[in-house]
This record gives C-alpha cells, sequence and structure tokens, in this order.
C-alpha cells in the first residue's frame, strides 16, 4: 500500500519543530508500524537525508521505549498494543498519518519523535521502592503466604511498562495512572505495606514536582494504556494518599 | 598459560564459595566512600550488582543506552527463573539443579561456578519477594512453579510471562533507592566507547553522551561490564534492537580474552520470519512447551497442501502427525533442551515438512492441553458430564490464565488466533553462552574489570537451560560480584580518585574520536543496515544451527571482505555532536563485523559438536552432537592481536571432580 505520512521533525530540544510530509510506498500489512519507520528511513538515507528519530528497543511491546502520536493517539488506533506491536494491516491504501511525539510539558522533545520522560524515573526515585538491603538471609520467600487474589492484582499493577501512553491521552497531561501502578502494587503487598505511607507522599510529590498536571477522572489514560492498567489503581492511590495526609 | 588461573577455591565442592567468602578481603564501610565504581549495564546483572555495591557504601555510576535502566533487554524475558528452592517437594536440590546446568551445557563450564549458582539460586526467590516482585502464587498464597526444557523437576519461579520484567523492575527499584541516597549517579542515553586501562588495570571509560553526542570521561577503581549479549551479530534475533558486543569488544581490544564466542543459543519456539522487511524476531517463551506439543505433518504431500493454503493443520487426522520430539526423546518430548529441539525442527524442515510459506515453521498446537485442563476445570468445579464446548471453554480459560500475554503477542504479530489454530514456530538466536572470560571471581583478564550476565560466559558451557539467565545475572549482580569486588578493592583504600587528565584518558578519548570521523567519513555507497543484513545472513547460514569447515572458512573470508567494504563505504548521515542513531548503529555493527570473523575462527577451531555448537562433521549416526571430550574438554579463550584471524587461542582446561561426563541423552 502507499501511505501519506505526516511527521514531526525537530532537530533538537531548542528548534522549532514542524510537521513534513512524506509519500511510502510498498508497505506491507505484516509489517510493524517501526518496520515501515525503518523502510522510509532507509529511504532516507539513501537519499542522503537524515532519518527520522524514534525511541524504540525491545520491539515486543514490553521495554516501554516506543512512544509514538499515531493520529492524535498514543501508540495508535489498535488497543491493548505499544507503537512497536501496531502492525500495518491497521491501515489501508491511501491513508494519511500523523506521527507526532508524546506531547506533555513534562516530556520535552529531544528530537523529532524522541522525547525526554527522565521526570518518571524521578518520580520512581522518590519511593517507588521496598527498603531492603541486599543480604543472602532474608526471610524464606514462603514464609508469608499471601492471597492470592492480592498478588495477581499487585502483579496485574506491577505490568505498567512506563512508557508514558497515560500521560500522552491525558488533556491535563497527568501522571496519576503510572504512578499509582507503583503505589499499587506495593500497597497491595505485605513487604510493602511498611512504608506506604511515606511512599505515596513522596512519589505524590515528585509528580506535582514535574510538572504533570491533575487528575480529573476522564479516564482516556485507561483507554490508550497498553497494558489495560486500571483506573482502580488510581481510587486506591487516593485512598493511600488520604489515608497518609491524615496519619499527618 | 599462566594467565589463565580459574582461581577456583580448593576445598569440596559445596564448601568453595563458603570458605572463599570468608577468607577473601573485605572494605571497611569507611574506606568503601573513597571508592568509585562504574557499572555499564543495568539489566538483571549491572542493576542489581549496582544496587548492591552502592548499598555496601561504595560510589556507583551506572551507564546505559536506553532512557532509563528499566529499559534494559532484561525486561523482555518472559517465562521464568529457577531456584533449587524444592518448595515442590519433587526432590530438587542445589546439586540436582549444579547437575542440570552441566549436563545442559553439554560439559563445556565450570563445575565451582555452576554449583555456586545453585546455592545462591534460593537466596534470589527470597530477595526478590522481599522487595516486591509479584511472582506467581497459588490459591494457599505459596509460590508456584513451572518446568522447564532439559529437566525433570518443577523450579521455575514466574510471574505469568513478564518474569523479567517483573525481576528488572525490582533491581531497578532498588537502583532508585540508591540513587535517591545519592549513592548511585545514573548516566542513562550514554554508551560506553572505550575501556580506559592505567598501569594495566581498568580505571574508567570513554561514554558518548548519546543526546548531545559529547565524549565524556569516567574515572573509577573498578569497572563491571554487564552488557549483554551479541546475538545481534545475527542481524535477526529475539534480542533488542540496541543489543550490541560494542562494551565487550572494548575491552577485548584492550587485552580481555573472548571465551567460547562460537556458544551461541538458537531457541526453538519463536515467530517465523514473515518477509525482508523483518527486523527482528519474537520469542514465545519455552514454558509453552509445558502445554504445547510440537508437530509436523506425516506425509509430505500434506504438508505441501498447507504451505499452499489448501489444507488446514486442524483438519489433520492424529495419525497423520508427526509429533517428532515425543518420537524421537520418549524420557523428555516437547521438554529437551533448547539446540536439541531446535536442530530437530530444522531437521524436519530441511527435509521438506514445514508449514509455512517459507517452509521454515513447524507447529505448536495447544488443543490437548485445552482438553485437559478443561476436564480437570470441569471436575473441580463441580460440573457432571460437560459437553465439548464447556470443556473447551474451560480450557481456553486456564491456557489464556498462564499464557495469555504471550498469545495475545502471537496473534498481533501472525494475525492468526492460536487458541483457534495451532501457532507456527522455528527457531531464531536468543542468546549467547560466550563472552568475556572470567575467573571464579568474574574478573577478566583485566586486572580490575569484572563481567557479569550474558556478557560473561562462565556459567552455561555449551547450551543454557531455560529460565537460567535470569538466574545467573542476578546471582552475579546481588551475590557474587559485591563480595569478590571487594577483594580486589581492598587494595585501592589509599589510591584516592582516579584523576581523568592522564594521558591515557587522553589517548583513549582520541582513538574513540579518530573512529567517530572515520564512520562519518565513509563513501556513503550504503546504509549501516545494509551491511549489518549482510553480516546477518553469512553468520545464519553458515555459522548457525549447523556448521561445517568449509562454511566457517568462506564465512571468515567474507566478514573479512564485508567489514573492509563497511569502512571504506559506509553512509552515516547528520552530525557526530548531535543526537544521531545511525551513527550509534555504525559503531556496534563495526564491532560486530569483528566478532563475526572470531565466531567463525571459534567454531573452526572446534572440531566437535556440543550443546549449541553442532559441526556436521561431527555427530551419531542418528544425528546427535558427537562430543569429543579427550581433545576438546577447554573452554576457548581468545587473545585480541589486530585482525580477528590472528586471535590467540588459549585454552581452560575444564576439571570435572564432581561429575562424570557422560554422552548426553534425553531419549
Ligand atoms: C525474549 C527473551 C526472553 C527471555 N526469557 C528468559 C527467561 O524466561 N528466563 C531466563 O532465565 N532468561 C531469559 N532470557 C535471557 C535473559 O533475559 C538475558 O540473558 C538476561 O536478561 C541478560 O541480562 P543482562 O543483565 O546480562 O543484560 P541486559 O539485560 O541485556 O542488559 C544490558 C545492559 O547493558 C547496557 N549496555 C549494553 N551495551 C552498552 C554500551 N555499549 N554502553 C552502555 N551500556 C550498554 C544496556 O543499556 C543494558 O542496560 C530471555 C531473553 C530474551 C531475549
Ligand atoms: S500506566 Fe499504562 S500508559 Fe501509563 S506508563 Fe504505565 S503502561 Fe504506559
Ligand atoms: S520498543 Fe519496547 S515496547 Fe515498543
Amino acid at each position: 500500500m502507499k501511505l501519506n505520512l505526516k511527521i514531526w521533525r525537530q532537530k533538537d530540544a531548542n528548534s522549532k519543530g514542524e510537521l513534513v510530509d512524506y509519500t511510502l510506498d510498498g508497505v506491507e500489512g505484516d509489517m510493524s508500524f517501526l518496520e515501515m519507520l525503518d523502510v522510509l528511513n532507509e529511504d532516507l538515507i539513501n537519499n542522503g537525508k537524515e532519518p527520522v528519530h524514534f525511541d524504540h528497543d525491545c520491539r515486543e511491546g514490553i521495554c516501554g521505549t516506543c512512544s509514538l502520536q499515531i493520529n492524535g493517539e498514543p501508540h495508535g488506533p489498535d488497543r491493548l498494543v505499544t507503537t512497536c506491536q501496531l502492525h500495518m494491516r491497521k491501515f489501508k491504501d491511501g491513508d494519511t498519518i500523523v506521527i507526532e511525539p508524546f506531547r506533555a510539558t513534562a516530556f520535552p522533545v529531544i528530537k523529532d519523535l524522541v522525547v525526554d520522560r527522565s521526570a518518571f524515573d524521578r518520580i520512581q526515585q522518590a519511593g517507588g521502592y521496598i527498603s531492603v538491603n541486599t543480604s543472602g538471609n532474608t526471610v524464606d520467600a514462603n514464609a508469608i503466604p499471601i492471597n492470592k487474589h492480592d498478588a495477581d492484582d499487585s502483579f496485574y499493577a506491577a505490568t505498567c511498562i512506563g512508557c508514558g501512553a497515560c500521560v500522552a491521552a491525558c488533556k491535563n497531561a497527568s501522571a496519576m495512572l503510572f504512578t499509582s501502578a507503583k503505589v499499587s502494587q506495593f500497597a497491595l503487598l505485605p513487604q510493602g505495606r511498611v512504608e506506604a505511607t511515606e511512599r505515596v507522599q513522596n512519589m505524590v510529590r515528585q509528580m506535582d514536582l514535574e510538572g504533570f498536571g491533575n487528575c480529573t477522572n476522564t479516564g482516556a489514560c485507561e483507554v490508550e494504556c497498553p497494558k489495560g492498567i486500571s483506573l482502580e489503581n488510581i481510587a486506591r492511590m487516593n485512598r493511600e494518599y488520604l489515608s497518609a495526609t491524615t496519619k499527618g | 598459560m599462566g594467565i589463565l588461573d580459574s582461581k577456583v577455591p580448593s576445598g569440596p565442592l559445596a564448601e568453595k564459595w563458603t570458605n572463599h567468602k570468608n577468607n577473601i578481603n573485605l572494605v571497611n564501610p569507611a574506606n568503601k566512600r573513597n571508592i568509585d565504581i562504574i557499572v555499564v549495564g543495568t539489566g538483571l546483572a549491572g542493576g542489581s550488582a549496582a544496587a548492591t555495591l552502592a548499598e555496601l557504601g561504595y560510589n556507583v555510576k551506572t551507564f546505559c543506552y536506553q532512557d532509563s535502566p528499566r529499559r534494559a533487554h532484561s525486561i523482555a524475558a518472559q517465562g521464568g527463573i529457577n531456584a533449587a528452592k524444592n518448595y515442590q517437594g519433587d526432590g530438587d536440590s542445589a546439586y540436582r539443579l549444579f547437575y542440570d546446568t552441566i549436563k545442559g551445557g553439554d560439559y563445556r563450564s565450570r563445575e565451582a561456578n555452576v554449583y555456586r549458582l545453585a546455592e545462591e539460586s534460593v537466596n534470589i526467590i527470597d530477595q526478590c519477594v522481599a522487595q516486591g516482585v509479584p511472582f506467581a502464587r497459588d490459591y494457599g498464597g505459596m509460590l508456584d512453579n513451572r518446568s522447564f526444557g532439559g529437566v525433570l523437576v518443577s523450579r521455575t519461579f514466574y510471574a505469568k510471562g513478564q518474569t523479567g520484567q517483573q525481576l528488572l523492575l525490582g533491581a531497578y527499584a532498588a537502583m532508585n533507592r540508591q540513587i535517591n541516597r545519592g549513592k548511585i549517579k545514573p548516566y542513562n542515553r550514554h554508551e560506553m566507547m572505550d575501556l580506559v586501562l592505567v598501569d594495566g588495570k581498568a580505571r574508567g571509560i570513554i561514554a558518548r553522551n548519546l543526546v548531545t553526542g559529547e565524549i565524556e570521561r569516567h574515572s573509577a577503581h573498578a569497572v563491571v561490564l554487564a552488557t549483554g549479549g551479541y546475538g545481534n551479530v545475527f542481524f535477526l534475533s529475539t534480542n533488542a534492537m540496541g543489543s550490541n558486543v560494542t562494551a565487550a569488544w572494548k575491552a577485548h581490544r584492550r587485552g580481555a580474552f573472548f571465551a567460547n564466542p562460537c556458544f551461541t543459543q538458537i531457541h526453538p519456539t519463536c515467530i517465523p520470519v514473515s518477509g525482508d522487511h523483518q527486523s527482528k524476531l519474537t520469542l514465545m517463551s519455552e514454558s509453552l512447551r509445558n502445554d504445547g506439543r510440537i508437530w509436523v505433518p506425516k506425509r509430505l504431500e500434506d504438508a505441501q497442501a498447507i504451505r499452499e493454503g489448501k489444507l488446514k493443520p486442524t483438519q489433520l487426522k492424529e495419525e497423520d502427525r508427526d509429533y517428532y520430539l515425543e518420537r524421537r526423546y520418549p524420557a523428555f518430548g516437547n521438554l529437551v533442551p533448547r539446540d536439541v529441539a531446535s536442530r530437530a525442527a530444522k531437521e524436519r524442515c530441511d527435509a521438506g515438512f514445514g508449514v509455512n510459506k517459507t517452509g521454515e515453521a513447524v507447529y505448536l498446537d495447544f488443543a490437548s492441553a485445552i482438553q485437559r485442563y478443561g476436564k480437570e476445570t470441569a471436575l473441580t468445579r463441580g460440573i457432571k458430564n460437560p459437553d465439548n464446548k464447556t470443556i473447551t471453554k474451560l480450557g481456553k480459560e486456564v491456557i489464556e490464565a498462564k499464557y495469555g500475554n504471550l498469545f495475545q503477542m502471537y496473534e498481533k504479530i501472525v494475525d492468526e488466533n492460536p487458541y483457534e489454530t495451532p501457532m507456527m514456530i522455528y527457531p531464531a538466536v536468543h542468546y549467547t553462552m560466550g563472552g568475556l572470560w572470567v575467573d571464579y571471581n568474574l574478573q577478566t583478564t583485566i586486572e580490575g574489570c569484572y563481567c557479569a550476565g550474558e556478557a560473561n560466559f562462565s556459567d552455561h558451557g555449551a547450551n543454557r537451560l531455560g529460565a537460567s539467565a535470569l538466574m545467573q545475572g542476578l546471582a552475579d549482580g546481588y551475590f557474587v560480584l559485591p563480595y569478590t569486588i571487594g577483594d580486589y578493592l581492598s587494595n585501592d583504600i589509599r589510591t584516592g580518585a582516579i584523576p581523568t587528565d592522564l594521558p591515557e584518558f587522553d589517548q583513549a578519548e582520541k582513538d574513540v574520536q579518530d573512529r567517530i570521523n572515520k564512520l562519518m567519513s565513509g563513501s556513503g555507497k550504503h546504509s549501516v543496515d545494509y551491511y549489518h543484513k549482510k553480516l546477518g545472513k553469512i553468520m545464519w547460514n553458515k555459522c548457525g544451527m549447523a556448521r561445517n569447515a568449509k562454511g566457517l572458512e568462506e564465512a571468515m573470508e567474507e566478514i573479512s571482505a564485508l567489514r573492509a567494504d563497511f569502512w571504506e563505504n559506509v553512509k552515516v548521515p547528520g552530525a557526530a555532536n548531535s543526537m544521531n542513531a545511525e551513527l550509534e548503529k555504525a559503531g556496534r555493527v563495526a564491532d560486530f563485523l569483528e566478532l563475526g570473523e572470531l565466531f567463525a575462527k571459534d567454531a573452526l577451531t572446534r572440531n566437535e559438536s556440543c550443546g549449541g555448537h553442532f559441526r556436521e562433521e561431527y555427530q551419531t549416526e542418528e544425528g546427535e552432537a558427537l562430543r569429543d571430550d579427550e581433545n576438546f574438554k577447554f573452554v576457548s579463550a581468545w587473545e585480541y592481536k589486530g585482525e580477528p584471524k590472528d586471535a590467540v587461542l588459549h585454552k581452560e582446561e575444564l576439571v570435572y571432580e564432581n561429575i562424570e561426563l557422560k554422552t548426553r541423552s534425553y531419549k
């Protein structure tokens, strides 16, 4: 198939960017979206032009590196997939596709479609851990049984890949879904309860400092999240936060 | 051969590690504050090492090429992690895990290292649970286990099909805690370009800031390389796009010996190649072989009809199917080790029984498992005389709960529903057992340069068992390096900070700069990918699942010629002093073009078949690998001498004091 692409090109963080038009022929349905961009880039390189920069690594939907806004939707039109898992069979001959970086004040553009998501790392550094040293003599892993339901819910929250689609999908650029996923993972486990109060306070404080917006419950984040992280996590974090602040 | 001292402690196998830990030197906490350590790589091995070293009080700098440590390729590991917990009471023990690993590796790994790994495996699970890693549990709240290939016990811990993700996020969290304390300084989007040696010791690295293109100097008292495997030398592999050999190769050029480069694991269950545009291959976890049965049609006509789309696999009767693994290996069946399963698939496809357009695919079928689970569930739920529809529905639910994310991944890529029709799979390059040679302390042949995780060669011999890489990465990082590196650093408590204005840093930086300039000034005929794909083809055809002397000799020549062409004619657009993905790729491919040749040379030198290394000249009448313990019971460690073909072989003879060498049989 033949496609019309409108791709955001921006030299570096300090330059102004713009959408540039490209046409690409010979796209096959079996190609992934990123393989389609590979073909475009190969063309550009062979014509002496600089290829389009975009973030990617695992190309199987787990590392959370790929991050494209495709026709206005983070990770494109398909549900529960990342950009790298999106296949061209979702498009048809003659389609126009607008490709932009994830947009948020807290995610400044570095180049073309590459953004800086280090704010997410800093939120995790503020409290996304359990304070246990490596010693080689921690208690036996089966010493504390954990209810399967809680363990499963904790796991589902922990499957967040830190891609940032939730932020890009939100009109307020809120990072609540991302932050609440980590808070939930630990809040649901006995090991994580010990520091629950400090954790939620520190992580929320950092989230606000990074310039993410407030949550107004639009639910757009859950719709676009490639891992199906549930809004229940936000509710749980709100409860945790409330009980932490009332505890003082 | 004095240089290749493996430093294995004396004493009985089971006491070596404990005795060693009791006898090595320690650095007192106050002195640790004056010691800097660089950890390159933040996957399971590097992330766990960095966190633990920082907890101990060292000043740690970490480097990774991704934008966050959480994205290291360990994140992609699916199936699970082994540990000799014996929670299932099925007779597991450290000794059995040790034995399985040595046997699985076809008797080409070091006994003492493997025993230590088996011993530490139990600590890993305790540590991870304490960190909040949400492993799968049963209804009693206890940890659940599954089985992997090459073993007869259930010792694999897992978190659905995302075990690597959960373990890596655990290590990442441990790192974050230390970053928050100021004990780790992370340098993300940074690539190590060279290792800096001062007076023969590793004292720092040259790194490129991948955002600005700046070349930076970083010094330390010791350098740990945990930069993962080099499977991407084949272009197509299950590795991440950025996975590379660069850091290890730069250390090799500076004096670290490279061990067993030709020991590569070709994983039997990956999604087959669909076309020329393909940029990577996707693994379908080995855990699927717990429940999936592998088959091809019995008759060539049926295979052909299937390839032409005239026949559907579901239409083929039981008796017309060849469950060739169950047929050839009744004891282990579908759970034979990876090298065996891969070769068997290749054998069937080469004989014309392949089932997709390209003829390079076999079926992995869940229909029997769906029926079995369906009946089981119906029984436990007290459903009397369930009809077929109910059984199938219940069975699918069980499969979904176990492998849901893998099935979804498959469906997205192939556009077929694996609950309804069997998956198609084919072997793909997956893991590299070879890597930098290290001694028992994980030190390379360069003093102060350590290597952990997939990047070293240490524990898996000629074939790695499933769920053992995660175990090794975390054992190295959490439980081995923190001890052994202290022994080395105890001599450095008075050294003081290493300055970065030493002539050695000047020279290394200049070397890096010159190389970048050279890459940028190619004639511009072909893109980097053009060369990478060509290299991959040579590797796959001549150094892949089956190798022979003639092909390997050709491979060496072809790669050498391709390398010369690359340096002359590669095209790298853009500028070096800014973000430049093509320049990053070019640097990595340049190193693969050297490694590839050494790989072929290593395979050519090893005149035997063992594990993943299958030389067509050395096989039994039934087509099984023919090992030669008399002449090849050693680790090949290569010393850099300029051109890869001139590399010099050093041998570490392997000594088996506790295990009797046998022909590996899974029949
Ligand atoms: C798809 C897949 C599934 C797997 N499933 C399993 C499984 O179920 N069980 C199991 O035991 N094993 C599994 N494995 C194998 C296992 O995941 C890996 O062997 C292991 O995770 C490697 O960990 P590592 O820490 O050594 O390296 P990696 O996780 O690859 O980390 C490498 C690190 O080095 C950094 N790096 C690399 N080069 C440079 C450079 N030049 N400069 C700076 N930084 C650099 C990277 O940024 C990264 O941080 C799987 C592998 C794959 C590919
Ligand atoms: S919550 Fe979902 S969308 Fe947000 S970062 Fe995590 S995986 Fe991505
Ligand atoms: S590239 Fe890893 S999730 Fe898309």
